[in-house]
């Protein structure tokens, strides 16, 4: 790990300013499950690492008119033990995905949406796109984890945990920054990199996600393929929230997990169940056709298969809600 | 000289009982010392330099500006210009330093130019190895050709399992000061005693000079043998610091990749068999990769040596990676899985049930009754016969039930081992060995055997392992630990007791022979009323103490009967495989054990489990992954070096053999056999459950919905 400054702000507007313009300057500590492992492996070098747990309105979950509010701060745990987010299956069963204790009890919510791609190349020092000496490091190694959808340079697979779901239930993102807040939707806050020096979410360097917005759901699931029970991150997983109108789906949306270098939303999957009825075929039939796009790298055709699956299973899980 | 057997089943107080670890407390609560926990005074810290490329030649390297770095007290390079690297990690340059982060900081500096080599990190397709390819001669017993023809049935398949490495707990590593010409060492070792000879060697000074201490041990299974390079290079900066300790031990990643690994093992095999289940020929093309230097050959046809026609082909195949060192078992588990798999495969083509099979030809293997009688056992534990069904006919629905067999063997007769017993005029008790409890329960057991001799209570007996200056007791490794120690405390605790007697048989008027030790008291045999307390008695020392020898020598262990090897051991997994997902569950196992007098069943079975649960790693989720590209390792870490968590491992069953005939064989080795035999139960089971073979471990998501699909290599 390369030495550092270290700040502990009692502000965000302090810890704002704290902050650079540039990449790589500075880097926000919340829970610091990613952070302090992304400095020990010298891919993050900051020369100031800013602490941010220590601004008290970045924590807690409360109801507001738009919806839900949780703070960047929030940790999992604390998501597990909150009330107000029993009728949001679809994000309990993503944060319980988290399968340590250990990351369930630090990570936070800001944490989750800022994390960096777990790609071994990434982590092994050859950038965001994996190039080295000419080569595709990921299409021409081992990309048994990686993407299967996206036409862009990139083929690590986003690492957020809560972005499938709070794409699916439509929340929005606050992001405070020296020129004040802005908000932005869950979807258009991930980004696929075109070259190493891009950042895989919506944000500029000097700014901070400081919470997010959820609004009233109606059923709504996620489900994961995992290998593990143990700490393992998902093969593929898909959130899934639904509008219903009497029996059949008025409205869908799918979003597909750890498949692309963002959350996926599977548009095609979502308009083929509108004003069906959620029966098993047609749940079948819409993992078919949210994989239908799918392009398998050498070693993970796989993924394409589990992506069926996990759709199937979230949206009939969804159904029972 | 006293008779040196064991005490009968029915009379023993203290070994056989169910007692705790003796360690267990001081570990649950983090008070357990181990070497990373040494801290010395003016302790420096190292740091090493690794080769990230897997073949390179180093052409320069300038240590100038770490050199420079304020802290930075030695820097030491290890491959100097010139050298050829043959695998990713291989130590370039080490760096001793005041702090931690200046030692980190220092390597960083240091500027390597390599010329960049060809390298070979996947042996899994021999056809592509090319060169590196080292045939070991083909082995020909009976006319497999002829028996090829006169078999009913054929049965042809693909095995195999990838190099795994050790992943101890506790990286290697030491914290060592060489002042003058003692050398302080603070180890990680599974040969206390044999380490500080090994260390001498590499650095050419009498072993007398080295002083090897290690309380605790945070796991070893077999790689932590030797002092490795990095010992050296911790002395000599030591040495080159003016004295002064330094602490270095890998780093994660640098232990996954170069502080050894589990060669692979690859199989093409063919078996024939008459219809009524008879094997008759078994033919194989088998290679494997322990690294550089090729390594590791699998005894096959396993357990089932003696197939009466076998044509064997087997061929080591040199990579680019990490050597590969001992693990748990060498060769046993990878050969067992092969062997198991391929006879399954036979199983299901003569349509027959496993166990059957199984159990019909257990005539080809060194002792047919023991594993009849364990096929029954487990079984009858897994509820057999209500709940298997043939291969592939698990039912509707997306998650398929299935149960397999798998089998294994080993030796496990005890080490040479010296231990020291002293008794003092206080009544205190010592017993002294320089040996070493890896985390398997040695301290206890030693403490148990020498209590029950001694008549006293266990606290009552002060145990001392873990130091080169105690008597020389045998590295461990091979299952050798438990009954090398068990025996040399027997005999060294009963040959003081004698002196004891001796001293006291006058004050109670018997002959010395007539005396025992029993709860606490020195007393005539079965009148308690004539007897002394062991404290008075040990004060008839006045200002002497008793202090004597035991020693276990292999050559005549044999005859002396403490201590003995050679156990079989079945187990049957029960596993549920979602066919949508590939992704497969272990429900339960169960383990049946062949053992010889067990001295505390808890901490027995606990290396049943933890042997399980290891082999469980191997069959569903743990391999090392190598960049073809990069040369790279690309899990050397324990997110993508996937091991079970307690979710991930089902119900174990473990059942001993425990019983007056395999008592009276003595101790035997327990810590390598049950690791043996469950990545074949764990696959056939798999197999059983889905309907077709996934021919290669771990059994992941991939492979399994490849082989459902049909697109098995």
């Amino acid at each position: 790990m390369q030495a550092f400054e270290y700040a502990s702000p009692a502000t965000l507007q302090e810890a704002i300013a704290l902050l650079g313009p540039k990449w790589g300057e500075a880097a926000v500590l919340a829970g610091g499950t990613d952070l302090i492992s992304l400095m020990k492996d010298y891919v993050d070098t900051p020369k100031r690492v800013v602490n941010i747990k220590g601004i008290k309105e970045l924590g807690g979950i409360s109801k507001a008119a738009a919806g839900l509010r949780i703070g960047a701060l929030v940790t999992f745990d604390e998501m597990l033990a909150s009330a107000d987010l029993k009728l949001y299956p679809a994000i309990l069963a993503a944060v319980r995905g988290v399968s340590s204790p250990q990351i369930r009890n630090m990570g936070t919510v800001g944490g989750d949406l800022c994390q960096r791609p777990r790609c071994w190349y990434f982590r092994g020092g050859f950038g965001l796109l994996a190039r080295h000496e000419g080569k595709n490091l990921v299409e021409d190694g081992d990309n048994r984890y990686h993407a299967i959808f996206g036409d862009g340079p990139a083929r690590f697979v986003s690492a957020s945990s809560l972005g499938p779901p709070l794409i699916a239930l439509g929340a929005r993102i606050t992001v405070a920054g020296p020129a004040g807040n802005r908000t932005v939707t869950a979807e258009k806050f991930f980004v696929s990199p075109k070259s190493d020096s891009d950042r895989e979410i919506a944000i500029k360097p000097n700014e901070i996600v400081t919470e997010i917005t959820v609004p009233a759901a109606g059923r709504n699931a996620t489900y994961e393929v995992r290998q593990r029970e143990a700490l393992d991150w998902p093969l593929a997983t898909a959130s899934v929230a639904l509008r219903m109108k009497g029996s059949s789906v008025a409205s869908a949306r799918i979003v597909l997990g750890h498949v692309a270098p963002t959350p996926w939303v599977a548009a095609a999957a979502e308009k083929f169940l509108a004003g069906k009825s959620l029966t098993q075929d047609v749940a079948e039939e819409a993992g078919k056709t949210a994989a239908a796009d799918a392009k398998a790298l050498s070693g993970n055709a796989y993924k394409v298969q589990l992506a069926k699956v996990a759709v199937k299973r979230a949206l009939l899980a969804a159904a029972k809600a | 000289m006293p008779e040196y057997r064991w005490p009968e089943m029915s009379q023993r107080r203290v070994m056989g009982k169910r007692l705790s670890r003796l360690d267990g407390p001081i570990k649950a609560s983090g008070r357990a010392k181990f070497s990373q926990d040494i801290n010395r005074p003016g302790m420096l810290f190292g740091a090493v330099l690794a080769s990230p490329y897997a073949h390179a030649r180093v052409t320069s390297i300038d240590i100038s500006a770490a050199e420079k770095t304020k802290g930075v007290t030695a820097v030491k390079v290890t491959s100097p210009a010139g050298t050829e690297i043959q695998w990713a990690g291989t130590e370039i340059a080490a760096v001793a330093a005041a702090t931690e982060e200046i030692a980190r900081d220092a390597v960083r500096k240091i500027k390597v130019d390599y010329e960049v080599l060809p390298h070979v990190v996947d042996e899994s397709d021999i056809q592509k190895a090319g060169n590196r390819v080292k045939a070991a001669g083909e082995q020909v017993t009976g006319d497999p050709d002829q028996a090829f023809k006169d078999a009913d049935v054929v049965s042809e398949g693909f095995y195999g399992c990838p190099v795994l490495t050790h992943c101890c707990q506790e990286t290697h590593g030491q914290v060592i000061q060489w002042q003058g010409e003692k050398i302080e060492f603070w180890s990680t070792t599974q040969a206390v005693s044999d380490i500080g000879p090994d260390l001498a060697r590499n650095l050419k000074i009498p072993a007398e000079n080295i002083h090897v201490m290690q309380e605790h041990i945070g796991g070893a299974f077999g790689s932590k043998f030797a002092s490795d390079r990095w010992g050296a290079e911790a002395a000599i900066l030591s040495k080159s610091s003016g004295g002064k300790p330094v602490k270095l031990h890998l780093e994660r990643n640098l232990e996954q990749m170069i502080a050894g690994n589990r060669p692979s093992a690859w199989m093409r095999a063919k078996l024939g068999a008459k219809k009524d289940g008879t094997l008759i020929a078994w033919q194989s093309q088998s290679w494997a990769t322990g690294g550089v230097g090729g390594g590791g050959m699998p005894p096959i046809p396993y357990v089932y040596t003696n197939i009466p026609n076998r044509r064997l082909n087997h061929s080591a195949v040199s990579t680019n990676a990490g050597g590969a060192r001992a693990w748990r078992a060498p060769n046993h588990p990878q050969a067992s899985f092969l062997t198991a798999s391929a006879m399954d495969d036979m199983a299901a083509k003569l349509q027959m049930d496993p166990i059957e099979f199984f159990s019909k030809n257990a005539g080809y293997s060194a002792r047919p009754e023991t594993y009849r009688r364990q096929l029954v056992k487990a079984a009858e534990m897994i509820e057999w016969k209500k709940r298997w069904h043939p291969r592939g006919e698990a039912g509707a629905g997306p998650l398929k039930r299935g149960l397999g067999v798998g089998f294994g063997t080993w030796g496990g007769a005890g080490h040479a081992s010296q231990c020291r017993t002293v008794i003092h005029a206080d009544g205190s008790v010592e017993v002294e060995l320089g040996s070493q409890d890896l985390g398997t329960g040695t301290r206890t057991i030693i403490s148990m055997v020498a209590a029950e001799s001694l008549g006293l209570p266990i606290q009552a007996v002060k145990l001392n392992i873990g130091d080169n200056r105690y008597p020389r007791s045998g590295s461990s490794g091979g299952s050798t630990t438990v009954g090398g120690v068990s025996s040399s405390t027997r005999k060294s605790t009963l040959n003081a007791l004698e002196k004891l007697f001796e001293l006291v048989a006058p004050a109670l008027g018997a002959p010395a022979g007539e005396l025992e030790a029993v709860g606490g008291k020195i007393q005539v045999k079965g009148n308690p009323a004539k007897s002394l307390t062991w404290r008075a008695a040990c004060q008839k020392l006045g200002g002497k103490t008793i202090s004597e020898m035991g020693v276990n020598d292999p050559k005549l262990a044999p005859k002396e009967g403490l201590n003995m090897g050679g156990v079989g051991g079945v187990q049957i997994a029960d596993v549920e495989v979602d066919v949508e997902t590939g992704v497969v569950k272990l429900k339960k196992l169960v383990a049946v054990h062949d053992c010889g007098l067990i001295i505390n069943p808890k901490t027995a079975e606990s290396q049943v489990y933890g042997a399980i649960i290891m082999s469980i790693c191997g069959a569903l989720y743990e391999e090392r992954i190598l960049c073809g590209v990069t040369g790279r390792m690309l899990n050397a870490d324990m997110e993508f070096y996937k091991l079970a968590g307690a979710g991930d491992i089902g119900e174990i069953v473990c059942h001993l053999e425990i019983d007056p005939e395999n008592d009276k064989r003595g101790v035997v080795g327990l810590g390598e056999p049950p690791v043996v035999p469950t990545m074949g139960a764990i696959a056939n089971a798999v197999a059983n459950a889905i309907g077709v073979r996934v021919p290669t471990v771990p059994l992941t998501s991939d492979k399994v919905l490849a082989a459902l699909e049909g697109r098995n290599a």
